[in-house]
């Protein structure tokens, strides 16, 4: 309890705004440009909003969830463009980056499998067999960064220009070749397949996983495809001829209110 | 220095499947029993947020944490054993239940030819139709004699099913009916039966209707909420050992279950047991359990483990073929299957069951004339519905790549429009495929890891290219705008095979020379241990494991109250 009240005493007032002021990010009440919501790469209009405390603005409540737990905003954006390319928007639907598949990469990262909790992690390490599963000693969320940061070295390379700077079709061939793997190293003995791997199975995650996790924003991935969510029963559907479509639910849906 | 504690009848290790049958017999018969689980304990009510495929199947939230224990593998003896680091083929269970808590429920008994099978393959086709090298023999039981076994585990459970009249013959029939029938069932039910062969819906321990167990215990309907493959059940409709024998067990107030306890040891001189060492997980306290009797009920791997670790029974050579801990590991083959895509027409795959399905029995044991070819038994050839979670259901076209703009499109185009006709094969035991103790790693609390040794046998291979004919003959008669077969059965690959169906290793059998264990599952070296679970399968059958690892579960418990009264060996 103790602690509880001292900490409310040094930020009296909880909103972002006056944290931003106190923090000197903000002149006179505005977010000085580029700092946050800019690299962030929101819309600059709404960075008046974002200042006022959007939380309980007439505007609605904005998702907390929205919010970086492990990325640098760089990191950030460089994971939404590379993951769009995985999972693009088209006419069906939206693609990686609108899912906030982004978002939920980051949360993964932060949470105990980005330091690989549940790995039997003890050494020796030998360079496996194609048939004896990885053999890293290194963990998910350090193998994520110099990734991040092999994309844009490699693109720099290939283009003179960071990752987020290419083209589409560039960040394509970007992508291609990590995928192969036979560039370069990520470094010594990490190949960059690893991580072109690991970044594919996130984005189909971060596209399908319950939205509590981040991604799958407003269960779009799910609508995409037909797919009801975590509805409690199907003992009706399942024995209908006809394709039957249900709005999806998401675990929120089980929480009672 | 372990503390130790006052002395019981019997402690089990492990309280899964094998172990809840254990435990429910023994103190419903008034025994005193110490239930030793490393996991935690469940209950029904941990799963009201489970239908969470990120957290439970790709997760693995219910299974074994790898950080502290995991087994080594590799294909021939001549490589280096790896350990298996993250996830991928087996999925074993942790915590009361086992993986009895997130297995699909499909609940098979096994053939007649099953367990006389070097006798009647010998008979029918003589002498040399086992090639060298496969190690296959007699359980030392008849199908006749495991029958009851069968019965009492079907009625615990509650299984839902329908007689199959190629199958041993059956005294009772299944204590519910079976499952219901979807569209991609009832096409593959129309072109099985057109090509002349006898579907029926696969045998279920996900209740097809309400049911109330010889013990009292009551169950709801399966409601085919298509989270049951990796998941535990929030109505309590899959038979699950936290929803039968466990209560059942503690309701005599007999039941002392320790869970938290990772036993690492057993105590022994070679000849019998004085009870068993654990480790308490939270607090690191270690204790010494003595028992009269000492059951290993930890999985095959564990059970293999104890044994090789704690120097009990005579480990399996290789190269000489002598000893039997260890011995005769066998796995199952899955490749073979024909996908179907279809242009215009959705089906709603999305609902599912872990045990849902229709199969046909032609293919499997002895059922069809093995003259002509080089393979013995064989395969459950099927359709199932499970539920098309969205994670890991992304089937495409071969050709589409595996990201970008045209897999997307693909995907989605197919995500209720496409499914797979599929086996199950048998896998036979060869000399060189087997379990030892791992000469490198070692466990979170200091004790070395298992070591496979493995890989497909030629056998297995030949039965994949002959059944991935009946799969595409079966597609082509449903028909479909596009089909699409695995041919093959390529290397034993530990992170992409998927089946938790590992058997063998402490098998059971009418001679001490071949087998570790007799056929009430008591070592014939020490017979105040038991060894109860799959370890004990001479091979590996076409259908899955539980329904017959319970039945012999019955027949062990039956064994030890036997044990307990005579102090000997019961064969
Ligand atoms: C996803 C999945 C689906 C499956 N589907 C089917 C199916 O449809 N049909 C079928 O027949 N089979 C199926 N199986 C297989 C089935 O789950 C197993 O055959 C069965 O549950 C094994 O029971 P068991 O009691 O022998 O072992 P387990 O259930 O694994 O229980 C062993 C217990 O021992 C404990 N233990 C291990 N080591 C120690 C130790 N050192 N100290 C203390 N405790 C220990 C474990 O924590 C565990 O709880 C499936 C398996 C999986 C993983
Ligand atoms: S499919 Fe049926 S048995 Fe399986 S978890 Fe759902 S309700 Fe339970």
């Amino acid at each position: 309890m103790a602690d509880k009240d001292k900490h409310q005493k040094q930020v009296p007032d909880g909103s972002r705004r006056n944290f931003l002021k106190n923090s000197g990010l903000t002149v006179g009440g505005l977010v000085v440009g580029g700092t946050i919501a800019g690299l962030l790469g929101a819309n600059p209009e709404n960075n008046n909003q974002g200042v006022k405390n959007s939380e309980t603005t007439s505007q609605g409540y904005k998702n907390p969830n929205e919010a970086l737990m492990f990325f640098t905003p760089a990191q950030y954006q460089t994971t939404q463009a590379a993951t769009e390319r995985i999972f693009p928007k088209d006419e069906i639907g939206p693609g990686a980056k609108e899912l906030n598949v982004a978002i939920y990469i980051d949360h993964q990262l932060a949470s105990p499998w980005g330091i690989n909790a549940k790995n039997y992690m003890l050494g020796p390490f030998y360079e496996p067999a194609p048939t004896q599963g990885p053999q890293l000693r290194i963990l998910r969320k350090d193998m994520f960064r110099l990734g991040l940061q092999g994309l844009d070295d490699y693109s720099q390379k290939k283009y003179q220009k960071v990752f987020t700077e290419l083209e589409a079709e560039e960040q394509d061939e970007v992508l291609v070749d990590f995928e192969e793997g036979e560039a370069f190293q990520l470094t010594a003995g990490l190949s960059t397949s690893v991580f072109f791997t690991i970044l594919k199975t996130l984005t189909i995650e971060g596209v399908y996983a319950d939205p509590m996790y981040g991604g799958n924003k407003e269960m779009q991935g799910w609508k995409m495809r037909n797919y009801p969510g975590t509805r409690m029963s199907y003992a009706q559907e399942i024995v209908e001829e006809k394709f039957v479509k249900l709005n999806p639910e998401s675990l929120r849906s089980h929480m009672g209110q | 220095m372990s503390k130790k504690l006052p002395k019981v009848p019997v402690v089990i290790v492990g309280m899964g499947w094998a172990g809840g049958i254990i435990a429910s017999e023994l103190t419903k018969a008034g025994i005193e029993v110490v239930g030793l689980e490393r996991g935690k304990e469940r209950q029904v009510k941990d799963f009201l947020m489970v239908h969470d495929e990120l957290r439970y199947q790709h997760r693995e939230d219910l299974m074994q944490d790898l950080s502290k224990e995991t087994i080594t593998s590799r294909n021939n003896g001549k490589m280096k054993a790896l350990p298996m680091r993250e996830y991928g083929t087996f999925i074993v269970g942790d915590g009361t239940g086992g993986a009895g808590t997130h297995w699909n429920g499909q609940t098979y008994r096994f053939l007649p030819y099953d367990f006389e099978i070097k006798t009647m393959t010998e008979k029918r086709y003589g002498p040399n139709k086992i090639k060298p090298g496969y190690t296959i023999q007699d359980w030392g039981i008849t199908y006749d004699e495991m029958e009851p076994y069968y019965d009492k585990f079907e009625k615990m459970a509650g299984i839902s099913g329908e007689t199959v009249e190629l199958y041993g013959p059956r005294k009772n029939p299944y204590p519910t009916g079976p499952m219901v029938k979807t569209p991609i069932m009832e096409d593959f039910e129309k072109a099985t039966k057109n090509l002349g062969y006898t579907p029926y819906v696969m045998p279920s321990g996900n209740l097809s209707e309400p049911y109330t167990n010889p013990d009292g215990i009551s169950r709801a309907a399966c409601q085919y909420c298509a989270y049951c493959e990796n998941f535990g059940c929030e109505y309590g409709a899959k038979a699950d050992p936290i929803v039968t024998v466990i209560p059942v067990a503690k309701q005599t107030g007999k039941l002392d279950l320790r869970t938290h306890s990772n036993v690492t040891k057993i105590i022994n001189d070679g000849k019998k047991a004085s009870g068993v060492i654990y480790v308490n997980t939270i607090t690191g306290e270690e204790f010494e359990q003595p028992a009269d009797v000492v059951v290993i009920a930890s999985y095959v791997f564990n059970n293999v483990r104890f044994l090789l670790n704690s120097g009990l029974g005579k480990p399996y050579d290789p190269t000489t073929g002598t000893g039997s801990v260890g011995k005769n590991y066998c796995y199952q083959v899955t490749a073979g299957s024909s996908i179907l895509f279809f242009n215009d027409k959705q089906f709603n795959l999305y609902g599912g069951a872990g045990a849902l399905g229709i199969e046909i029995p032609e293919f499997t044991g002895d059922n069809f004339d093995h003259t002509d070819v080089n393979f013995i038994h064989g395969a459950g050839i099927r359709v199932t519905q499970y539920g098309n979670r969205p994670i890991a259901n992304n089937t495409v076209p071969k050709g589409t790549p595996s990201w970008g703009a045209e897999f997307k499109k693909q995907s989605i185009k197919y995500a209720n429009s496409s499914f797979p006709v599929k086996i199950q094969g048998a896998s036979m035991p060869h000399e060189q495929n087997y379990l030892d103790i791992d000469p490198t790693y070692k466990d979170a609390y200091g004790v070395p890891l298992l070591r496979m040794t493995f890989d497909y046998t030629d056998q297995d291979k030949e039965l994949v290219s002959y059944m991935v004919k009946v799969t595409r003959k079966i597609a082509e008669e449903i028909g479909a705008d596009h089909i699409e077969s695995i041919e093959t059965q390529g290397e034993f690959n530990v992170n992409k095979d998927s089946n938790t169906h590992n058997t063998g290793g402490v098998i059971m059998g009418a001679d001490p020379e071949t087998s570790a264990v007799n056929t009430y599952l008591q070592m014939w070296d020490a017979p105040n241990v038991f060894v109860v679970g799959s370890s004990a399968f001479p091979h590996n059958s076409c259908f899955n494991p539980t329904g017959t690892l319970g039945a012999l579960s019955y027949r062990a418990a039956e064994g030890i109250q036997t044990y307990l009264k005579t102090g000997e060996p019961l064969v």
